[in-house]
């Protein structure tokens, strides 16, 4: 990661903003299509980013997504100012969930985010305040080697 | 399988992708639960549900799904509608209820995009 990145930059969230949920998704997928990336690995990109920011939609303040992509991985964080997560490794059990209806109603709330997010990367952190708030770092290899 | 056959078997209505109904299909997942779609169904499948929210047609772009068909009467709301025109996936809509929509489909060889949780 030392060298010059294909790509760097930082796209905000907003809490609670659940009719644009997807945006940044979006725009992380297109950023990653145009570097011409496999469309396997632009895949596994897009849903991380996708969980992280609807996990920043449904529990923070606010938010941002950086994506950082070099010729070997692509980077995303998600860091947030938000309640933070108490239990770390509560929250990482599939189907563990505080969602209220409103993000139930969106099909999500599930307790999956967090296992998905750290199943489709190669690499996973997660590190929370709370009251402060959650900070991901995921990394998805972009060499063949990484591919399922 | 095309698209347009299955419009044909699921008395379906086209509400987007009019122009890509020659599109060939061969797999298919159904869920109401965006985590679970996102979990487990794969590129240039089907996406079979009841629900109708935007966050339905940004889960199929993520995934590069196929095509997404509403069961039970439903009707995409107008910021999904938009969404998936902007996005230009196909989404059909059908009265079948979700069970039989999976049956139609499965009596025709489309098979689910993977067929037990835990063997992809």
């Amino acid at each position: 990661m030392d060298e010059k990145p294909l790509y760097d930059g930082s796209f905000s969230v907003v809490g609670g903003n659940f009719d644009n949920a997807g945006e940044v998704s979006s725009s992380i997928k297109t950023i990653l299509k145009k570097i011409g990336l496999p469309s396997d690995i632009i895949r596994k990109a897009a849903l991380v980013a996708y969980e992280s920011e609807i996990n920043i939609v449904s529990y923070a303040r606010k938010g941002m997504i950086r994506l950082r992509v070099s010729p070997e991985c692509i980077m995303i964080e998600a860091i947030d100012e938000g309640q933070g997560i108490p239990d770390i490794d509560l929250a990482m059990q599939p189907g563990w969930s505080t969602a209220n209806q409103k993000i139930r109603e969106m099909g999500f709330g599930a307790g999956m985010g967090l296992c998905n997010i750290k199943s489709f990367s190669d690499i996973f952190n997660i590190s929370s305040e709370v009251g402060k708030g959650t900070h991901l770092k995921m990394i998805i290899k972009t060499n063949s080697n990484s591919l399922q | 399988m095309t698209l347009y056959e299955i419009k044909e078997l699921l008395d379906a209505e086209v509400i987007i992708g009019e122009n890509q109904l020659d599109m060939d299909v061969k797999t298919a997942f159904v869920a109401d639960l965006m985590s679970d779609v996102l979990a487990f169904a794969t590129a240039g499948s089907l996406l079979i549900t009841g629900l109708t929210n935007p966050q339905v047609v940004r889960t199929a772009d993520v995934l590069d799904i196929a095509a997404i068909i509403m069961g039970r009467g439903k009707r995409p709301s107008q910021e999904t509608f938009q969404l998936a025109e902007e996005l230009n996936i196909p989404l059909l809509t059908t009265k079948y209820i979700l069970f039989e929509i999976a049956g139609r489909l499965y009596s025709k060889n489309i098979r689910g995009c993977i067929e037990k949780v835990g063997s992809k």
